[in-house]
């Protein structure tokens, strides 16, 4: 499991040395280096942020204190699903914060948090721009709207379901 | 520029023109059918790819010719996902909740057989003598659409389709006059930023025109980080080519070859729309090198903003481009004089931009007759929340809220009593009933109180708390608070500590007038706007909602009932119905009990107070009742198990 995950974080450090080469070494490509690089590998590493640090001539503190400013950045894998509850103003008042809490407590993790078995991830966002249909929640990339406590169970449900499904089938793909 | 050179440049734009004229026609010729399906955020969210897809299946199915366009929003978001058809022999006619099933249905019963199906539609958007207008609801009426004009009318992705609705012509007028013409007519209509200050436009444009440097730049601000604002987003993602337009003029009215949009990474696809907006601008020749074969250079980049509200601030924003910590400066030198990277920059909101080209093409003077003396124009409003027909909204400047809340917008739902409107985001303020009649414009409401700001609006009924409402938008200027101002950094810290405090009943007598102190403190002690305003909402709620404070405070109760610390539910036995277990699966932490009469209770310390179980208690029992202080809820006890 251990040798994995350090595989895995080899390669993505691999990937990024390659892609720092694109960028030319000016302060001003800090943040868009930072961005992609969280588009392709979902978060920032310690090590990643070392290395661009060393690629801009700047110091690690420095990229750290920047990347830490932005609501953007996360420094710790997101889970397989990724769910944001909006918190903007509409939703706030039509109760967006009981949502959140719903998938805080059904998960067992706060905002912010990724489950133990990398399932799921909860954020809070401010705002995604959809109040007429506020409280609003975003699972992966799918937007729900007009949100209640039931449909919080059944949107974890139906991956619960989608995923016991899933080994279902590859069972019984092994037995044949 | 020369007699000559007028003519080459009225000459190539006259082919790009004839070109977007005959690839509309193509598409949009007398004869032809045409589905538009408003595909922006909203939509979307609302189910629009699904429709889209319901409408190809349907129309290869029964092999009908017709054309689906995804178009942009037409601000109605209430109504989504809204569809226009337009079928020859009748108006186009605008659908509204479009689902898979009505798509299916229009295709086979309007597109086939003839018959527009009226119990779905919304209206037509033409005058006639079949189908009602759309133009009869106020929430059209109403309005008068310049910056939106085109929205959710052209497909976003195609730059013919502006140009044939007359797009970048402003930009070609624009070319053949000289630069100070052109910022004389922008002075002349008195355009005001609409970023939320008020700054006029032209006078901006005038300061950085003067300063003798080389290079300038020219900045799009579209960090919309105001919860609940997101009009924004929606004229990036329904027509990005008047707001590339508007900044080709301002780069060439000041002399800039450089602009760079701003958008927030939170809005992938304004990003991702804008950008193939400015490629396709490019490959035509409107952007670039030798603009239409003028000397006249421009390069658009766009930079994604990461998230920080206070990059909505200009020097914040600059900071971020640069690749610092977003942390706003002390101006003067205002960034008209040295902005990016030491170089005289302009920046505008998206709106301004918008404004640009209709005023370039009808004039100063048309312009100055939209809205009032002081803030001629329209203004763009998102309005959300309690509300009818919320989304989006331009209206001419003057208009009273009143007028915009339950005329245009259709008031509040569930016949609920208005309590409040907030306008202005985290930085605007409340404002009560009587306070409706304040016309909108920048002056008013600033002396009411509030701001235009950014143009969110979040309506409020009674079952709104006002105390809980300030520490929401403390809450979210503590957090975005850059740090660089102590007041604005401990400060807003230390409200939000006090109005945790009164909501969850801990408050002290006192806490109210330590709050006022606290607020005047951090908007005298603070740098740039977000902390000058921060403290706006919890002095307005203050001034206008007083007894609600003192209620929390002193009665340990919340007149809303919204606070959960302070409210609780209880199951009246006298209407719950034996037997009936609707309230019991609905309740997410498994508090309700069924006691020795099989009626059902309320386990206090495990409730959450989240409201499911009133939701989906049948009507005609409606037991379930909410009370606040929680200790007027009867006490039943959870019978022992066995």
């Amino acid at each position: 499991m251990n040798d994995t995950a350090e595989d895995e974080e080899d390669a993505m450090l691999k990937d990024i040395t390659s892609m720092l080469t694109y960028f030319e070494k000016h302060r001003g490509n800090l943040i868009p280096i930072l961005q992609s690089i969280q588009e392709k590998h979902q978060y920032l590493s310690p090590l990643a942020l070392q290395m661009v640090a060393r690629h801009l001539k700047v110091s690690s503190c420095d990229v750290y204190g920047v990347a830490t400013f932005y609501n953007q950045f996360r420094f710790h894998p997101p889970g397989e699903h990724q769910i944001k509850a909006c918190l903007g103003t509409a939703c706030h008042v039509r109760g967006g914060d009981i949502i959140l809490e719903n998938f805080e407590r059904k998960l067992d993790i706060k905002a912010g948090e990724t489950t133990p078995d990398r399932e799921f991830s909860i954020d809070r966002v401010a705002c995604v721009g959809c109040c007429a249909l506020a409280p609003v929640a975003i699972v992966d990339d799918t937007v729900y709207g007009h949100m209640a406590p039931s449909k919080v169970e059944g949107l974890i449900l139906g991956f619960e379901i989608e995923k016991e499904r899933e080994k279902r089938k590859k069972q019984s793909n092994e037995s044949k | 520029m020369n007699q000559n050179s007028k003519k080459k440049l009225t000459e190539v734009f006259a082919s790009i023109k004839t070109e977007a004229d005959k690839r509309f026609k193509e598409i949009k010729g007398d004869d032809d059918q045409n589905i538009l399906i408003g595909m922006a955020t909203c939509g979307l969210a609302s189910g629009a790819i699904e429709v889209k897809a319901a409408f190809e299946e349907a129309i290869a199915e029964r092999k009908i010719n017709a054309h689906i366009m995804p178009v942009g929003c037409l601000g109605h978001c209430y109504a989504e996902p809204l569809v226009l058809i337009e079928k020859p022999g009748f108006p186009p006619i605008l659908y509204h909740n479009v689902t898979p099933g009505k798509a299916r249905l229009l295709v086979k019963a309007f597109l086939e057989e003839g018959d527009p199906v009226f119990e779905h539609i919304l209206g037509s958007m033409e005058e006639n003598d079949i189908i009602p207008s759309v133009m009869e609801f106020q929430r059209f009426n109403q309005e008068k659409r310049i910056v939106m004009a085109n929205s959710g009318l052209i497909d976003p992705e195609d730059i013919y389709h502006y140009i044939a609705k007359g797009g970048y012509s402003a930009l070609v007028k624009a070319l053949t006059l000289e630069p100070e013409k052109i910022i004389n007519e922008i002075q002349e209509s008195g355009l005001r930023g609409r970023g939320g200050a008020g700054f006029l436009t032209g006078k901006k444009w005038q300061l950085t025109r003067d300063v003798n440097e080389k290079d300038k730049f020219v900045i799009c601000n579209a960090d919309e980080g105001d919860p609940g604002a997101y009009m924004d987003r929606t004229l990036l993602e329904s027509n990005p080519h008047q707001i590339i337009e508007g900044m080709a003029i301002n780069a060439y009215a000041i002399g800039a070859e450089k602009a760079i949009t701003y958008i927030r990474a939170e809005y992938p696809l304004a990003v991702k729309v804008t950008k193939k907006a400015i490629e396709q601008a490019k490959e035509i020749g409107l952007l670039g090198k030798g603009i239409l074969g003028t000397d006249f250079n421009l390069d658009i980049v766009i930079f994604q903003g990461s998230g920080a509200f206070v990059c909505g601030e200009e020097t914040a924003l600059i900071q971020s481009i640069q690749g610092e910590r977003g942390m706003p400066q002390p101006r003067p030198p205002y960034p008209s004089q040295r902005g990016l990277f030491g170089k005289p920059t302009i920046i505008n909101n998206v709106k301004t931009f918008g404004s640009i080209p209709p005023i370039l093409k009808k004039g100063a003077q048309w312009f100055r007759g939209v809205g009032t003396e002081k803030s001629p124009g329209t203004a763009i409003f998102s309005v959300v929340g309690n509300i009818v027909h919320a989304g989006l909204v331009e209206i001419p400047m003057g208009i009273s809220l009143r007028s915009l809340i339950f005329d245009i917008c259709g008031g509040i739902p569930e016949q609920k009593k208005f309590k409040a409107v907030q306008i202005g985001g985290p930085s605007g303020g409340c404002l009560p009933e009587h306070f409706l009649d304040t016309p909108i414009d920048f002056d008013s409401l600033t002396l009411a109180g509030a701001m235009m700001g950014s143009g969110g609006i979040v309506v409020m009924d009674e079952d709104t708390c006002m105390v809980d409402v300030a520490r929401y938008f403390l809450d979210f200027t503590q957090k975005e608070s850059c740090g660089k101002c102590t007041f604005c950094r401990i400060g807003t810290k230390h409200l939000l500590d006090i109005l945790e405090r009164i909501i969850t009943g801990k408050g002290k007598e006192g806490d109210i007038e330590l709050l006022e102190r606290l607020s005047i403190d951090i908007k005298e002690g603070s740098l740039c706007g977000l902390g000058k305003t921060a403290p706006n909402p919890v002095l307005t709620t203050i001034r206008y909602f007083r007894d609600e404070y003192e209620a929390h405070i002193r009665e340990k109760r919340c007149p809303a009932m919204m606070c959960r610390a302070l409210t609780a539910y209880y199951i009246d036995l006298d209407r719950c119905a034996r037997g009936c277990d609707a309230c019991v699966g609905s309740c997410p932490t498994e508090a309700i009990f069924t006691t020795r009469d099989r009626k059902k209770g309320i386990d206090q310390t495990l409730c959450v107070k989240c409201g499911e179980c009133m939701t989906s208690c049948p009507v005609e029992y409606d037991a379930v009742i909410k009370v606040s202080p929680p200790e007027l809820a009867p006490k039943i006890e959870r019978p022992e198990e066995g």
